[in-house]
């Protein structure tokens, strides 16, 4: 249990460690120099304005110290919350910015990967080996898992904003409005935020869904199962013993699925021009703001690495072989 | 990535998965019949022909598949040439135009070839890595395990969409063989992972056993052992992971990521959001390519479970 644990420590630090460092090696490494990019968007005319300039730019943002030593200078800002000054928005912090778009991301991602996680568990263990619900729910599952992301949002909005004009075309709150905790903001806030949520929920669904369905199938087979109906146990009993041994692996498969959906709402709000991280990331890349966009990508590992910790924690409670053996009982 | 796809059933993925799965059903064909291997293919292909599931799935692929070779060859204009913009389908333009006026059936029709290709190329990556990493970490296990390990639990952390735009923020001009490789070296982890829990339980068998006792050195045991008794497993996982690299590779063109020297169904839909084709009511630009896409790979889904069932007994419908 201990070497689990370890393990798993381990590998985030690792993980960590490493999407940092490709965080500052991209921009680094590829052909280029920050500098000299940043001052090709001012017209300079005289070569010694712009020598000088040059010189003056690259003591203010580091570039003329050796590499090793701007990698240490990044550790330490990104160690102490120190993640830059954003281009765009300058007297902003890159982790103010940040957090302002974060709720948004948040409130999207969240009842999405929850419900459609649930929801979709349910719908397949119930399809499982049941002819009329698994000859509705398969297929379904299969076109939702297939659908991609930027299509189901133009779809969407398309049909129930541009045509019907049931919900808006797309930002997360109307231009008018200032936010505020009132019920109108709040309201105009749920009104925006359906469409991306619906659709992130969607695309998800499918693939939960099939993927229970299966699992179940493959535990009604089980020896296990088979013994409890020599045994005279209902059908009921049975199938809530499949259900929970095929929730590990979907638990497991949840883990794996995160860094996805998440791609996915990048996509969705780029789509939406819902105001959250994926839209920010758009704004950063527009503007050509590096430091923010630098910041979103660690910030986004972050977030990852926080939600497999809390997987990694439901799993040991959900798993009696963990459990057990942390309270002691041989492994 | 994969992951939106369910991997292939775990049937065929637990630990007494794979070998099994590929033998004969006992029974089915006469004893005085064929040599073993001929007898296990056709009776491969006689299931194969019979699951409604794998015909329906492969012909609609083939479909899709047709219309990507000969859509441009059919299509009564070219790709570049210039009409009347906006135009909703018709006669003349199958699918419409475009705002500056190109005909958006040539543009799918070539969008078509480039999806496949993306697709095709970030599988064949994909499983390449995946598989040679796998092999390597079941087979010799120990510390070499426990490196690979940890090195793909962290692959598996750095979401590939969110370093694509990183890396497209600084590379300008990216080629169809870019993305394809791209997408191979980002989602091949979950490949290594299935295929090394395979090769795991799969390096205890006796005939495994028997092989090393022979004197073969582990190449050829993983090569000619191994590997056969997990390739209808393998090959499923091909069949994914080519779905998948489509769908992520119309993820990235949607966002402008993708491909700066051709036109993929990504890229038609991205063009159409950067001029409100959406506001503008013109539906036959972008709906036309992502219902396409969709059929592709739903295509391959179906297909995939019905090979499924074909090597795996235990899948069968009863």
């Amino acid at each position: 249990m201990r070497r689990y644990l370890i393990r798993k420590l381990i590998t985030y630090v690792l993980a960590f460690f490493v999407g940092a460092t490709i965080d500052w090696g991209i921009p680094h490494l590829m052909p280029g120099n920050p500098v000299q990019l940043y001052l090709s968007s001012f017209n300079i005319r005289s070569a010694a304005q712009y020598e000088a300039l040059y010189k003056t730019m690259s003591q203010a943002f580091g570039t003329n110290l050796p590499l090793w030593d701007q990698y240490l200078h990044y550790w330490s800002g990104l160690v102490t919350g120190h993640w830059g000054i954003s281009f765009w928005d300058p007297p902003a912090q890159v982790t103010t910015l940040i957090f302002q778009a974060l709720p948004y991301t948040l409130a999207l991602l969240v009842p999405a990967i929850v419900l459609s996680y649930t929801l979709g568990n349910r719908l397949g263990a119930a399809a499982a080996r049941r002819r009329i619900l698994d000859n509705t729910v398969l297929p379904a599952g299969y076109v939702f898992q297939s659908i991609p992301y930027p299509w189901l949002a133009l779809a969407l909005a398309y049909l129930l904003a541009a045509v019907l004009h049931v919900f808006p075309i797309s930002g997360g709150y109307d231009p008018g409005l200032i936010p505020a905790f009132t019920w109108t903001f709040i309201s105009n806030l749920l009104y925006h935020w359906f469409l991306p949520f619906l659709t992130v929920f969607l695309v998800s669904l499918g693939g939960w869904a099939i993927g229970m369905r299966n699992l179940v199938i493959y535990e009604l087979e089980n020896d296990s199962s088979r013994y409890l109906r020599a045994l005279g146990a209902k059908e009921r009993v049975i199938r809530r013993y499949a259900y929970r041994n095929a929730s590990l692996p979907q638990l497991s498969g949840l883990a794996l699925a995160l860094g996805v959906v998440v791609g996915g709402n990048i996509v969705t709000e780029y789509a939406f021009s819902y105001p959250g991280l994926g839209h920010l990331i758009f704004l950063a890349i527009s503007n050509e703001d590096y430091f923010l966009l630098q910041g979103i990508f660690i910030f986004i590992i972050i977030g990852l690495l926080v939600a497999n910790f809390v997987i990694d924690i439901v799993f040991v409670m959900v798993d009696p072989r963990i459990r057990l053996s942390m309270q002691g009982a041989p492994s | 990535m994969s992951d939106t796809l369910s991997g292939p059933t775990p049937a065929s993925a637990d630990p007494a998965g794979p070998a099994p799965v590929a033998a004969p059903v006992a029974g089915t064909t006469s004893p005085a019949g064929p040599s073993p291997p001929r007898r296990r293919g056709s009776d491969l292909v006689y299931y194969a022909l019979h699951n409604k599931k794998l015909v329906f799935g492969l012909s609609l692929e083939a479909l899709f598949v047709l219309a990507a070779i000969f859509g441009p060859i059919i299509s009564p204009h070219n790709m570049t040439d210039y009409f009347a913009s906006n135009q909703p389908p018709s006669a003349q333009h199958w699918l419409g135009t475009d705002n500056l006026g190109h005909d958006l059936f040539a543009e799918v029709a070539a969008g078509l070839q480039v999806s496949y290709m993306v697709g095709a190329l970030g599988a064949l990556c994909a499983a390449l890595v995946g598989m040679t990493l796998g092999f390597i970490a079941g087979y010799r296990g120990g510390l070499l395990d426990d490196v690979l390990q940890i090195f793909t639990n962290i692959m598996v952390m750095i979401p590939a969409l969110v370093l694509l735009i990183v890396i497209g923020a600084y590379l300008k001009t990216r080629g169809v063989l870019f993305e394809g490789a791209f997408i191979g070296l980002t989602t091949w982890p979950w490949v290594a992972r299935a295929v090394r829990a395979q090769t795991f339980t799969l390096k205890t068998r006796e005939f495994v056993d028997l092989a090393r006792m022979s004197g073969k050195r582990g190449w050829s045991i993983v090569v000619r052992e191994i590997a056969p008794n997990m390739a209808s497993y393998l090959f499923l996982v091909v069949i994914l992971l080519f779905g998948s690299s489509m769908l992520l590779a119309a993820n990235f063109d949607f966002l402008g990521l993708g491909p700066t020297t051709a036109t993929s169904l990504g890229n038609i839909m991205n063009q159409s959001t950067l001029w409100s084709a959406l506001q503008l009511h013109l539906w036959w630009w972008f709906l036309p390519p992502g219902l396409l896409l969709t059929g592709m790979v739903a295509a391959l889904l179906v297909a995939n479970v019905g090979l499924d069932e074909v090597f795996n007994p235990k899948l069968r419908e009863q």
